[in-house]
C-alpha cells in the first residue's frame, strides 16, 4: 500500500535517495488521511460527538427539568414549525401530555440512550471477546463448547427473554443494561472467534510461543492488537443494537420506567396522540434514528479504513 | 451425508435440551414462582394453594423432568390467566405469526436479492450507491418507529391500508414491511459480496467464453453459488423474526404468538411465558437445522468436511 504513494511523490525512474525516505508519509499520517477523507467517519463522528456533548451538558442547555417541570396548563404546545398561535417560544419543540418541555426531555434522553448503549456494549463485549478469543485460540474442545454456547444463545429470542426477565425481577436502568449486556454478546463471540483463528496460525504467534511466552501474554500482546479493529466494528454495531433494544423494551413498557425521558418511552407515551400530534412521535424517533445512523456510519467507516482489502 | 445429518441432529438435540433447561429456570429468576403467580395482594393460603396445584413444592429437578416429559407429549400445561390449555392457545395464535414472518422474509428477499445482484454487476454505479444508502438507512430505523410512521402516513393520512386488528391480507402489508425491512441490509450486502466474488471466478469466465447469454451466466451460474450463504442468513433471520414479531404484533394488534407473549408477560402468566419461549426457541432450532441441510444439499463441500 505504501509503495504506490511513494512513487507518486518520487519522480519516476529516479534512484531512491535519503530525501525520498523523508517524503514518504508515515503509516500514521496515511491512516489519518484515510480517516479524514472518509465521509462516513466524518459525518458519523461529528453527529455522535454532538449527541455526546448534548448528553453531557443536558442540564445546561434548557432551563427546565425533564421530569419535575410539569404544568398541565402548558400541555401539548406545538413545536416551532407548526406555525400555530399556541406556540410558546419557551418550548421550541413544544410540550408533552404532562406539559413537560419536549426539548428538555429529548436532550436528557440522549443520556439514557448513550449510557445504556455503551454499558451494555461493554458487558457484552467482555463476555463475547473472552469466549470468542478462547475458542479461536485454543480450538478443539474449547471451540466446540463455545460454539455450542453461541448456538444455544442464538436460539433464544432476545426481545422475549429480555422482556420476561425484566418483568420478573422488576425494571430499572441498570437492570435493563445488565439484561441486554448478558444477552447480546453473540456477535462479539462469533467475530472474535473467526478473527482469532486467522491470526492464531501466523508466524509471529508461533515465534512468541517458541520464545516461551505465556498464553495470556500471547493473547494480550500478539492476538488482541491484531483483532482490535474487528472488535471496534462489532462494538459500534452492538452499541447501536443495545440502544435499539432498550428503545423497543421501553416502548413495550418493560424497559426504562416513566417518568424517565427515554426516547422509546417518549414514543410509547405519544402513541395515543398519534392522530392529532404526530410530532410527539416524530421527534424522539428522529433522534433515535440519527444516533443509530451516526454510530453505524462510524463503525462502517472504521471497517473500511482498517481492513486492507477494502482500501481503494 | 448421513454422518453429517446425524452430527447436526445431535447438536440440535443438545441445544434444544439446554434451551429447555434455561427456559424452565426462567421462572425461578424472580425467586418464588408461586408468589409471582399469586400477585401482590395474595394471602399465604392462596400462595400455598398455587404452589400445590402447580407442583412448585416438589424438588426442582423433578419439576423439570415432569414439565419436559409433558412438553414432549405436546402438553405445555394450563394457562394461569386464561384457564385454557397452553398448547391450544399457542396453536390458534401460531398461524398469524407464521404468515407475518413468512411475508416479512419474502418482502426482504424480493427487495434485497435483486438489489444486491444489480449492485454487484456494476460496483460503484448509481444503483450500487442507492442500494448502499438504503442499507445504511434501513439498519438505523427503529422498527417500532418505522411501523408508527407508516401507520400515520399510509393508514391515517392516506387511508390506504387498515391500521390494526385486521385479518385480511391488506392488514398484513404494513406489519410485514415493518418486520422485514430490517433484514434487507444484511441480505443485500451478503448477496452483493457473494456475487462480486463469484463473478471474478474462472468458471464464470469459462461460461462467458463459451458464449452463453449473459442472463444465463448471471442467474444459472453466478447467483446459484452466491446465494448459498444467503440461505443460512435468511433462515436465521426468519427465526429471529418469529421472536422479534412481538414488537410489531403489539403495535398492529395482530393476534399472533408475539402479541400473546406480550399479553402474557404483562399478566405475569409464568407457565404460558415458559411455553412461548420454548416453542419459539425450538422453531429457531428446527429452522436453522433445515437451512443447514439445504446448504449441504446445495454445496457438497459443506457435507464432506
Amino acid at each position: 500500500m505504501a509503495r504506490p504513494e511513494t512513487q507518486s511523490i518520487t519522480p519516476s525512474g529516479a534512484a531512491p535517495s535519503a530525501a525520498d525516505k523523508i517524503l514518504e508519509p508515515s503509516p500514521g499520517s496515511q491512516m489519518r488521511r484515510r480517516i479524514f477523507g472518509h465521509y462516513g467517519i466524518m459525518i458519523g463522528g461529528t453527529v455522535l460527538a454532538a449527541i455526546f456533548l448534548i448528553a453531557i451538558f443536558a442540564p445546561l442547555l434548557t432551563p427546565f427539568d425533564p421530569i419535575l417541570d410539569q404544568d398541565l396548563a402548558q400541555k401539548l404546545k406545538p413545536p416551532f414549525w407548526h406555525d400555530s398561535p399556541k406556540y410558546d417560544p419557551a418550548h421550541p419543540l413544544g410540550t408533552d401530555l404532562q406539559g413537560r418541555d419536549y426539548l428538555t426531555r429529548l436532550v436528557h434522553g440522549a443520556r439514557i440512550s448513550l449510557l445504556i448503549g455503551f454499558s451494555a456494549m461493554l458487558i457484552s463485549g467482555v463476555i463475547g471477546t473472552a469466549l470468542g478469543v478462547a475458542a479461536g485460540y485454543f480450538g478443539g474442545r474449547v471451540d466446540m463448547v463455545v460454539n455450542f454456547i453461541i448456538t444455544t444463545r442464538l436460539s433464544m429470542p432476545v426481545v422475549l427473554v429480555a422482556l420476561a426477565v425484566v418483568s420478573l425481577i422488576g425494571s430499572s436502568l441498570w437492570i435493563v443494561i445488565w439484561v441486554l449486556g448478558l444477552l447480546i454478546w453473540d456477535r462479539f463471540a462469533v467475530v472474535m472467534r473467526s478473527t482469532t483463528m486467522q491470526v492464531r496460525n501466523l508466524d509471529y504467534v508461533a515465534a512468541a510461543q517458541a520464545c516461551g511466552c505465556s498464553t495470556l501474554r500471547i493473547i494480550m500482546t500478539e492476538i488482541m492488537p491484531n483483532v482490535v479493529n474487528h472488535l471496534i466494528v462489532v462494538a459500534t454495531l452492538e452499541m447501536a443494537h443495545a440502544i435499539l433494544l432498550e428503545a423497543a423494551l421501553s416502548f413495550l413498557g418493560l424497559g426504562v420506567q416513566p417518568p424517565a425521558p427515554s426516547w422509546g418511552l417518549m414514543i410509547s407515551e405519544a402513541k395515543g396522540m398519534m392522530f392529532f400530534d404526530p410530532w410527539l412521535i416524530g421527534v424522539p424517533g428522529a433522534a433515535l434514528f440519527a444516533l443509530i445512523l451516526a454510530i453505524n456510519l462510524l463503525g462502517d467507516g472504521v471497517r473500511d479504513v482498517t481492513a486492507p482489502e477494502n482500501r481503494n | 451425508m448421513l454422518k453429517y445429518i446425524l452430527k447436526r441432529l445431535g447438536v440440535a438435540f443438545m441445544v434444544a435440551l439446554t434451551v429447555s433447561v434455561i427456559t424452565f429456570s426462567l421462572i425461578y429468576v424472580s425467586g418464588d414462582p408461586a408468589v409471582a403467580l399469586a400477585g401482590e395482594a395474595a394471602s399465604n393460603d392462596e400462595i400455598e394453594h398455587i404452589r400445590k396445584s402447580y407442583g412448585y413444592d416438589r424438588p426442582i429437578p423433578v419439576q423439570y423432568m415432569d414439565w419436559l416429559g409433558r412438553a414432549l407429549q405436546g402438553d405445555l400445561g394450563r394457562s394461569h390467566y386464561l384457564k385454557e390449555d397452553i398448547s391450544d392457545v399457542i396453536l390458534t395464535r401460531l398461524p398469524n405469526t407464521l404468515i407475518l414472518a413468512g411475508c416479512a422474509i419474502a418482502f426482504a428477499l424480493i427487495l434485497s436479492i435483486p438489489l444486491g445482484v444489480a449492485a454487484a454487476i456494476r460496483p460503484n454505479s448509481l444503483i450500487d450507491r442507492f442500494a448502499l444508502t438504503l442499507a445504511v438507512v434501513g439498519q438505523a430505523l427503529p422498527s417500532f418507529w418505522f411501523a408508527l410512521i407508516m401507520m400515520f402516513f399510509l393508514g391515517i393520512q392516506l387511508r390506504w391500508l387498515p391500521i390494526s386488528r385486521v385479518e385480511t391480507w391488506q392488514g398484513f402489508i404494513m406489519p410485514s414491511i415493518a418486520l422485514g425491512y430490517y433484514v434487507t441490509p444484511g441480505v443485500m450486502r451478503l448477496t452483493r459480496a457473494g456475487m462480486l466474488e463469484v463473478l471474478q471466478s474462472d468458471y464464470i469466465r469459462t461460461a462467458k467464453a463459451k458464449g452463453l447469454r449473459p442472463m444465463v451466466v448471471l442467474f444459472k451460474h453466478a447467483l446459484r453459488n452466491a446465494i448459498i450463504p444467503v440461505v443460512s442468513l435468511a433462515a436465521v433471520q426468519f427465526g429471529f423474526m418469529l421472536g422479534g414479531s412481538i414488537v410489531i404484533e403489539s403495535i398492529f394488534a395482530i393476534n399472533g404468538l408475539g402479541f400473546l407473549a406480550w399479553e402474557t408477560i404483562q399478566r405475569g402468566d409464568l407457565p404460558m411465558m415458559q411455553a412461548i419461549v420454548l416453542v419459539l426457541s425450538l422453531f429457531y432450532i428446527v429452522i436453522t437445522f433445515l437451512a443447514d441441510m439445504l446448504n449441504a444439499f446445495l454445496d457438497p463441500r459443506i457435507r464432506v468436511t
